[in-house]
Order: C-alpha cells, then sequence, then structure tokens
C-alpha cells in the first residue's frame, strides 16, 4: 500500500476543529528527493496539514508515518528530532536572538545536535548557502522581508532534516525576490532533499514539484504531475469558485 | 568573546574576596546589612535563572525558603548541620521539581497562582501538624554567628553566579534563551520545553531551600509565619525585576538599593509595610520595566550612538 521508497506516508488523516472539519481523510506519500506541491484554495487546511505532520497539532483520526515509523501521536519536538523541519506561514524568528544564534537553533537541537565550534560553522555554512552570510550578527529586526524568510529557511536546513516543509515560503515577495526565492528552492531540489511546498504562486509549482496534491475543503481532489493536475476540471472548478483564482 | 567570559569569572571571584571580609572591617550593623544583601542576592540571582528566559513568574520563593528553615529546625537536634543544607537543597528541588510538572505544561498565569498558593498550603499543612504535636514553633540554638551565616550566604552566591554562568553557556541555556523567545519555535527546533524548564526551574528551589536552612540558626525561634511569610516571595520579585534579569549581575544591581529602601520604609513607616512594597512594584514596572540593566544598556547604547556622529 505504500509506496516502497516513501519518507513520508498519511493514511486516512483527519482533523477536526469544533464542527469544522479542516482536513478530512488525506492520504498520500511523499518520496525520497521529491519535491511535492500541496496546493489548494484559501483556508483549504494546507497548513493544517502541515500541522499535522510536525506535531503542532495532532490528528482526530489516521496516521503519519516517517519511513515505516508512526510519528502522529509525538509531540512536536520528537519529530523535530526524527528529521521533520518546518518554516512558519507568518515567519516565526527569535528576536532576541542574532541571526547566526538563530540558525544555530536549527544545528543544535535537530535531527543531528551540534555544540560549540561545529555547531557555529554548520549555522554560518548554512547562511552562506541561503545567501545571509553578511548578516550573521544582525538581529531579526534589522533584516528585510525576504531575508527573515532566508533566516527561516536556514534554521530549518540547520537541522539536517530528512523532510522540509515549507508553508508558502515565497508569499509576499515581489517579482525580483521571487525569481531569487524560487532559485534557491531550486538549489535545495538538485541536493535532492525531500520537500513538501505549500504554495499558490503557479509558476513555482510548475517549475519546482515533481508531484502535486491538491486540497479543496480539506479533502484531496486531485493527485499527479503539475501539469495534470492544473488541467483537471475539478481542480480548475475548485480555484474558480474562490476570488484566489 | 571568551576571554571576555573569564575575565568576568576572574571579577566574580574578587568582589566576592573583598565582601567575605565585611565581619572583620564592618561592625555588626554592617554585618547585619550584609547577611540580608547576601540572602536576597542568592534567592533574586537564582530566582532570575529561572524567571529570566522563561518569563514565567515565579512566587513560591517563601515556600522553598520555608522548607529549608524547617529542614533545620527539625534536624538540628539530630544531625549534624552541615547535611542538613544539602538535604535542604534536595527537598526544595524535588518539590520545585514536582510542581514544575505539574503547572509548567500550563500558561504563565496558572503557574503564578500555583506557586503563590504553594507557599500558604505548606504553611497550613505545618500549622496543622504542629497543632497536633502541640507546639507553635521550633527553637534553633547552635553557637553559629552571624558571620558564619554570612560566610556561608556568600559561598552559595558564589555557586549561584557559577552555576547561571555555566547554564548560560550551556545547552539548556541556549535552548532557555530560545524557549523565551518563542516556544514554538522552540519545540519545533526540537527542544523539550517541559523538561528544560522543570529542570531549571529545580535551581532557585534547590537555592531558596539551601539558604532558608542556612538562616534558620538567625532567627532562633521558627514558626511558621515566619518562615513562609508571602512577602518573601514578592520582595525577591521585585528586587529581581528592579534590577534586570537580562543579565547574570542584573539582580545584584535591585538588591542592594533596595536592601536600603526596605531598613528605611521598615524604620519609619513599619505598619504600611505591605502597601509600600506595592508601590514600588508598580513603580518598577512602570518606570523601568527592563530593571536596571535596561537602563545601562541603552545609556550605553545612546552614548555609543552620540559617539558614531561626533
Ligand atoms: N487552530 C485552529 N482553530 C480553529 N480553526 C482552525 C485552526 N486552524 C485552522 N483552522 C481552520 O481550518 C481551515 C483550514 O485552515 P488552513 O490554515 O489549514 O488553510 P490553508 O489551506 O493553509 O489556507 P491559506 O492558503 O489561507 O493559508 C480554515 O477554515 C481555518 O479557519
Ligand atoms: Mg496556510
Amino acid at each position: 500500500m505504500r509506496a516502497p521508497n516513501a519518507v513520508l506516508s498519511l493514511r486516512g488523516v483527519t482533523r477536526r476543529f469544533g464542527g469544522l472539519v479542516a482536513v478530512n481523510d488525506m492520504s498520500f506519500d511523499v518520496t525520497e528527493h521529491e519535491v511535492m506541491g500541496l496546493i489548494g484554495p484559501n483556508g483549504s487546511g494546507k497548513s493544517t496539514t502541515l500541522n499535522l505532520i510536525s506535531g503542532a497539532l495532532a490528528p482526530n483520526a489516521g496516521t503519519i508515518s516517517l519511513r515505516g515509523t508512526p510519528i502522529s501521536q509525538l509531540p512536536a519536538q520528537d519529530i523535530a528530532r526524527k528529521g521533520v523541519a518546518r518554516t512558519f506561514q507568518l515567519v516565526r524568528l527569535l528576536p532576541s536572538m542574532t541571526v547566526l544564534d538563530n540558525v544555530k537553533a536549527g544545528a543544535v537541537f535537530g535531527h543531528r545536535r551540534r555544540w560549540g565550534a561545529e555547531a557555529d560553522d554548520h549555522a554560518m555554512a548554512m547562511l552562506e548557502k541561503v545567501g545571509l552570510g553578511r548578516h550573521a550578527f544582525a538581529v531579526p529586526s534589522q533584516l528585510t522581508y525576504i531575508d527573515t524568510k532566508r533566516v527561516e529557511l536556514a534554521r530549518v536546513l540547520a537541522s539536517d532534516p530528512k523532510i522540509l516543509l515549507l508553508d508558502e515560503w515565497l508569499a509576499g515577495l515581489n517579482p525580483t525576490e521571487l525569481g531569487q526565492g524560487i532559485d534557491l528552492i531550486r538549489a535545495l531540489r538538485e541536493e535532492g532533499r525531500t520537500i513538501i511546498l505549500v504554495e499558490h504562486v503557479m509558476d513555482a509549482i510548475r517549475s519546482l514539484c515533481d508531484a502535486c496534491v491538491v486540497m479543496a475543503s480539506g479533502s484531496k481532489i486531485a493527485e499527479g504531475t503539475p501539469e495534470a493536475v492544473l488541467s483537471d476540471p475539478e481542480v480548475i472548478r475548485a480555484y474558480l469558485g474562490d476570488d484566489d483564482a | 568573546m571568551k576571554r571576555d567570559a573569564w575575565q568576568d569569572l576572574a571579577l566574580g571571584a574578587v568582589l566576592l574576596a573583598v565582601a567575605a571580609c565585611l565581619p572583620w572591617f564592618g561592625g555588626s550593623y554592617w554585618l547585619s546589612i550584609g547577611v540580608t544583601i547576601a540572602m536576597y542576592t542568592v534567592l533574586a540571582t537564582s530566582w532570575a535563572l529561572f524567571s529570566g528566559p522563561t518569563h514565567y513568574i515565579s512566587l513560591a520563593t517563601a515556600a522553598f525558603f520555608g522548607i529549608g528553615t524547617y529542614t533545620t529546625g527539625l534536624g538540628i537536634d539530630h544531625l549534624p548541620y552541615w547535611v542538613l543544607l544539602p538535604i535542604a537543597g534536595v527537598l526544595g528541588a524535588v518539590l520545585a521539581g514536582l510542581v514544575g510538572l505539574a503547572t509548567l505544561r500550563l500558561s504563565g498565569v496558572y503557574f503564578v497562582i500555583f506557586t503563590l498558593g504553594l507557599a500558604e498550603l505548606v504553611r497550613q499543612i505545618i500549622t496543622w501538624v504542629q497543632n497536633f504535636s502541640g507546639q507553635k514553633g521550633l527553637y534553633v540554638l547552635t553557637d553559629i554567628t552571624e558571620a558564619d551565616i554570612y560566610w556561608q550566604l556568600l559561598g552559595l552566591a558564589g555557586l549561584v553566579f557559577l552555576g547561571g554562568w555555566a547554564i548560560g553557556r550551556s545547552r539548556l541555556g541556549f535552548a532557555l534563551r530560545i524557549i523565551g523567545d518563542d516556544e514554538t519555535v522552540a519545540r519545533h527546533s526540537g527542544i523539550n520545553t517541559a523538561r528544560a524548564k522543570v529542570i531549571l526551574f529545580m535551581v532557585p528551589g534547590a537555592v531558596a531551600a539551601i539558604a532558608g536552612a542556612i538562616l534558620a540558626p538567625r532567627y532562633v525561634y521558627i514558626e511558621p509565619l515566619l518562615a513562609f511569610t508571602p512577602m518573601l516571595s514578592f520582595q525577591v520579585v521585585i528586587m529581581a525585576l528592579l534590577g534586570g534579569t537580562g543579565r547574570l549581575w542584573g539582580p545584584l544591581v535591585g538588591v542592594i538599593p533596595f536592601t536600603f529602601l526596605w531598613e528605611a520604609i521598615s524604620a519609619s513607616f513599619p505598619n504600611q509595610t505591605t502597601l509600600l512594597l506595592g508601590l514600588c512594584f508598580l513603580l518598577i514596572v512602570y518606570l523601568l520595566p527592563k530593571g536596571f540593566v535596561g537602563l545601562i544598556e541603552s545609556v550605553r547604547r545612546w552614548a555609543r550612538n552620540r559617539e558614531g556622529y561626533a
């Protein structure tokens, strides 16, 4: 049933908020080195799905497993240590700490744990990778919007995750920044990282994703290659029924 | 950066050595002020180790302190004095651990109320037990002098500073700074936030209990209302906030002026102390939200900027 090289599998995952079913019976697999797009109109349950995977929320039903091991009942810190790292739709940085220390948080406590000079060097390398080396000793309030997003990405990368969850990492960027952002994620893709990308930017979906899952009102309505799902009449209807189309 | 840290350590050792000379040079009045300052330094600094980074306000100091006082009071006739201090420390740490496990998963408000209630609860239990045995209090008769108490408190202060310095450089200290900034980020970075907070909360628990055990001989006669006075918990919070919790030495900067202020208040207005304590608290929170540490740092920043423009 589970794809043989699946890193992450969801089976029948459901989450309710009172009477609202935010995620309804979701099942999909993410395979190694795959960039999977999770798309859908506003409020369709994408962030909630990421919250369930990362352990910010527990599912009411269904199982989530990482390389065959169930993780759906674990607290967020254990899931992070097993190698699932995420960014937040509304960027979350540590305001009182330097950019370098922000990134070090991932290096020290993440999937692979480092300390001392090793942690500093690793955090610095991740900052260089996202193009922020020269801002290592700035504090988050001094950064531009895209740079705060870069710091968050560097923190996630610093934990050596097996799988990255990026929640609308490209949202809110101006056209120049968007180009830079897409290049950055493409570079990660070329390194062979496994990524779930929640995105509204269709160009990014087309150019970055190997596969897509489309959600509407909490349920999966389509799955396949980006070209296939984006021309699927049901997907078009879901999007056109929404202001965001 | 490394050298700075070792310099701080050396400076701390020198200051401690200077402070240790007080009993030979000051009279009995200054020695008694010295004991008060040393006691509040120990309590406020260890309090800030936990409450500074986590922003949880603990009002349990009196509970731990009283437990330590009673450890000495009950044990002094049966065990050597020097064994009582570690016993008090362990009892304080265990109680803090239990309180932490029960409350630190909850939000800060529950924590404040729970810790306030704890001191009262322990006091009521002891009063109740004493009513059975028919006593009102305990005599602690020893040949321990005021100077002995002072040196012990200084030694404890040295340990607290050393511990704080070590925690600040450890993974635990780094984890707590992250928790203080954003607990969600902390958890998603792989930090067991509940465990880190419980472990750290055990530090002020143990330290306050040891301080209580050291001070018991000074009181000679201890009773629940004296050992578990809620005023102590509030004073510690005020002093730590007055100094500032952002730096290890912050609370000390609050303790010294506050001790003198308090001396003056209790001498001139003995019946209004609680009212004036409340007033001090309001003034500090409004005027100096980051304490003297915050004030000093903004002055420094301002001076640096001025230099930059000149
Ligand atoms: N903590 C919560 N409590 C109650 N309702 C929630 C909670 N989180 C999400 N919801 C609801 O669940 C539904 C799905 O929200 P979710 O944030 O997952 O959508 P999304 O697909 O990420 O949308 P967007 O594209 O706007 O980010 C929405 O109706 C939302 O209001
Ligand atoms: Mg969302």
